[in-house]
């Protein structure tokens, strides 16, 4: 068959995306609820090596993704304590925590750098994976590249069509009316946090124990991964299938910078590798560009039919995040 | 249900926006709630319905006493407000802020929720499109929705925190019969207003809060001359009549627009020409949402046009497709409706306000200049509050005195969203007051807003919009009530057009 190495290509950009595609779905629901966390680099790569260590004591895979998530748990407890609670800038300190669990994971990690810890089997699923095309693309992964689909489907079914999911995104956009109606705003608020930096937490083992198996300290390739995260959550509209979209598309690109590699060799490979970085950057750009002033003024030259057209498009792309992203709330009384 | 206040009283910090209201309402029955701004009937019907708590004092439903320690637990109890500020979820649709908070199972069930809006909506004569998304609503329909939601969720005490500001008359009169019916029915509402009329077509009884005292009670047939009497504790002088009196405008004009036209998010509008002279006054009517907004947005640089041309000044300075900051320059000043989110600074005092507003040269803030500043400007437009006291902390009439001292003083055109809205009768007479001295200056005003009655008192002209679509500027004089509520209706405009085109042809032939 000429088209598998294509294929088997296009399976590794959907396993290699599944842990982006946990990091965006939590930092979706922790923004939804109102709780923006910024410290999803550090948190990525602290629950990398913590992940990492766990399986490499116990050898146990499930306590290495335990261990991730109890990372992620932690320190966005850490962002939900000082921001709900203490009221204190979201920014400032998920921008600390980001630089302090990035340095503390290469300081704890030093000692068990480039040690072999298990590694996340492939799960083929009988029968399934023996259909064309749809059968190694889909069916022959492992364990937790089945787990980010369904999480995509089941957060999706969660935000939008649950009584709890729609209390969610009324805790994020207008915290007063959501405590009018009868919501716990800020226990909401911490509930959502910290599940979602569990889910996120997840991102980190399954890099260090399945996607780049092993912990390399810096060279590990991961620092960077959680600020892409945070902006495929934009991109992603706070919505789990555009989210998922945007978790793709920055994997196929990545995917695209290795395969290209041999056939541009006059390009030096670090362009090709950093490449997918400022692109999704400039797809952030383009989809939200109509929330600009400058762009409707320079697109008023235009002529009308042209411009409604364009501006159509815009509008259909364009997401709002939730109103009450970063503010505090307090119950008057 | 019996509602009985005993001796509630609430401060904050030195205020007391409560003290010692004693009052009771009996079931089926409209109590109007009125006062001056910051009177504190707000504050008494938020501890009602269970979002502020009381300092001392007591609730008794039908005779038992009850804690009432929040929204959720009021709702339990029967008693559902519609706050001041609509409080809902823009970006959601209609059927999901009915079904949120309501108690229902997981996964809610749409179609039942469906059914019971539409019949809820069918009984008190409302309609609303289940799936519109709540930010292409108008104030009013955010209303009924709201009424609708807490009645959905067994509510039989209804609190309606000045419910008519902001709503067209058509919309006001279905909420009118819409509680009418429902009290008929035997529930308690509570009506908090400013306007008078409404009190007294509505309500049986009135209760009037003066600083936060009750200061009397009066029952139908009212005498409104005494109701304003205890709400102030003074009378009020009549207001200023159109200021075309004070003598005739002078041959200089402040803003022309020629032929232009916008696009709005459900039209596009064309053709709107308006020549404005100094001191004039030109009112903007229409339903909310009908391209008034818009029309305003563009003459203070804030709305795009898609064509035609906006002029300032006596030399026609042309100013298309500059922003705002341009116009500013030229002398344009805009006071948005949403005083809170798009005029003032939450978070910043009244003295910062001033500084912020360039009222003060030079790089570094000299505080004590500054308080000063503050000082007079407070005292010169008689605003409730310190140098030092937080904008979002003002009731909403002194933070729109507040917007109005900040003011530039040498504007040539002020562009005002809804002067009035929520203001007593006294601040909306001081604010009038205020704004005609800017015309004898020379300035000239254009403002939006929803009350008939004060379009047609201090406008020299108006404009009406009806899903975009224009008049062109009427002699405010020609029109009454009656006249203008038919043509925002969208009544009556076969006979403009005809007036239109013949008013454009004879400017054709003068340009012959
Ligand atoms: N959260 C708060 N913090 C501090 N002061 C407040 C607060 N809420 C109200 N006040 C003050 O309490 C007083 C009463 O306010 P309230 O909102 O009840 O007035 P109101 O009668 O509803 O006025 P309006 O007609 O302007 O709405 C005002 O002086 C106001 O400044
Ligand atoms: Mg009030």
């Amino acid at each position: 068959m000429n088209s598998s190495p294509i294929l088997a290509g296009l399976a590794g950009v959907l396993s290699s995306a599944a842990p982006i595609l946990f990091a965006v779905i939590g930092e979706t629901i922790s923004e939804l609820g109102g709780v923006l966390n910024l410290s999803m680099n550090g948190m990525i790569l602290l629950s990398a090596m913590g992940g990492f260590a766990a399986s490499l004591a116990t050898g146990s895979i499930l306590l290495g993704f335990l261990a991730g998530a109890a990372i992620g748990a932690l320190v966005s407890l850490i962002v939900a304590f000082s921001s709900i609670t203490l009221k204190q800038s979201q920014v400032a300190v998920g921008f600390v925590l980001a630089l302090l669990c990035r340095d503390l994971s290469y300081f704890l990690g030093s000692q068990i750098m480039g040690q072999t810890a298990p590694r996340l089997n492939l799960l083929p699923i009988p029968f399934l994976c023996n259909l064309p095309i749809i059968g190694p693309l889909l069916f022959n992964h492992d364990i937790m590249t089945y787990a980010s689909f369904i999480l995509v489907i089941v957060s999706w079914f969660h935000i939008e069509r649950t009584t709890p999911g729609l209390m969610l995104k009324g805790i994020g956009e207008n915290p007063r009316a959501a405590y009018v109606r009868g919501a716990n705003v800020n226990r909401l608020r911490y509930i959502y946090t910290v599940v979602g930096g569990a889910i996120a937490g997840l991102a980190g083992p399954l890099y260090s124990l399945s996607v780049k198996a092993g912990w390399k300290g810096t060279i590990s390739g991961l620092d960077g991964i959680g600020w892409i995260v945070l902006s495929i959550t934009i991109f992603g509209g706070w919505t789990p299938f555009r989210a998922a979209l945007g978790a793709y598309l920055f994997a196929f690109l990545q995917w695209l910078g290795l395969i290209l590699q041999p056939v541009m060799p006059n390009v030096p490979s670090q362009v090709l590798q950093v490449a997918p970085f400022p692109l999704m950057i400039l797809t952030l750009l383009l989809v939200n560009i109509s929330n600009a002033e400058w762009m409707e003024r320079s697109l008023s030259r235009l002529p009308v039919p042209v411009r409604r057209d364009i501006l159509k498009v815009l509008h259909s792309l364009n997401a709002k995040p939730p109103a009450s992203l970063g503010v505090p709330f307090d119950d008057e009384s | 249900m019996i509602v009985e206040f005993r001796c509630i009283s609430k401060a904050f910090g030195a205020v007391k926006a409560n003290d010692s209201v004693s009052l009771s309402v009996p079931e089926a029955s409209i109590q109007a709630i009125v006062g001056e701004n910051g009177a504190g009937k707000s504050t008494l019907m938020k501890i009602l319905s269970g979002y502020l708590c009381p300092d001392s004092g007591q609730i008794l439903l039908d005779g038992k006493a009850v804690r009432i320690n929040s929204p959720a637990c009021a709702l339990r109890l029967g008693i559902g407000m519609l706050h001041q500020d609509p409080l809902d979820f823009s970006p959601l649709t209609v059927l999901d802020n009915f079904i949120l908070g309501s108690p229902s199972r997981f996964v809610p069930n749409r179609r039942k929720a469906l059914e019971d809006l539409a019949g809820l909506a069918g009984r008190l004569g409302f309609s609303l499109s289940p799936d519109a998304r709540i930010d292409a609503l108008t104030v009013g329909e955010r209303q009924q929705l709201e009424i609708l939601r807490l009645l959905w969720l067994g509510a039989k005490v209804l609190i309606l925190d000045e419910p008519t500001t902001g709503i067209s008359l058509p919309q006001k009169e279905k909420l009118f019969v819409a509680l009418k019916t429902l009290a008929a029915e035997g529930m308690s509402i509570f009506f908090v207003s400013h306007k008078l009329e409404d009190v007294e077509s509505l309500c049986g009884k009135a209760a009037v809060l003066r600083q936060g005292i009750l200061a009397g009670t009066m029952e139908q047939p009212f005498d409104s001359k005494e109701l304003v009497r205890m709400m102030f504790g003074k009378d009020l002088g009549p207001a200023t009549r159109s200021c075309r009196e004070n003598g005739k405008p002078q041959p200089c004009f402040n803003l022309e627009v020629k032929n232009a036209s916008m696009d709005g998010t459900r039209f596009r509008m064309k053709g709107i020409g308006l020549q404005v002279q100094a001191g004039e006054v030109i009112g903007l009517a229409g339903m909310e949402g009908s391209g008034q907004e818009l029309f305003l947005g563009a003459c203070g640089g804030l709305v795009p046009t898609s064509g035609g041309a906006i002029c300032l000044g006596n030399a026609g300075k042309a100013m298309t497709g500059r922003t705002y900051h341009d116009f500013q320059g030229s002398g344009v000043g805009y006071l948005p409706a949403a005083r809170l989110e798009k005029g003032l600074v939450p978070g910043l005092n009244l003295a910062e306000h001033y500084v912020l507003a360039n009222r003060m040269p030079g790089f570094f803030i000299d505080r004590d200049k500054a308080l000063d500043l503050a000082d007079s400007r407070i005292a010169a437009f008689n605003i409730k509050g310190g140098p030092e006291s937080p904008a979002e902390s003002l009731s909403g009439g002194n933070q729109q005195r507040l917007l109005l001292s900040l003011l530039p003083d040498n504007l040539s055109l002020i562009l005002i969203e809804h002067p009035t809205r929520g203001l007593d009768v006294e601040s909306t007479i001081y604010v009038w007051a205020k704004l005609k001295e800017r015309c004898a200056q020379g300035a000239s005003i254009i403002f939006i807003s929803s009350d008939l009655d004060e379009i047609l008192q201090y406008s020299d002209r108006v404009m009406v919009f009806f899903a975009g679509n224009v008049t062109p500027p009427l002699d405010a004089e020609s029109l009454n009530v009656q006249r203008l509520g038919e043509l925002i209706g969208g009544k009556g405009w076969e006979a403009l057009q005809g007036k239109k085109e013949a008013h454009q042809e004879n400017k054709e032939l003068e340009h012959a």
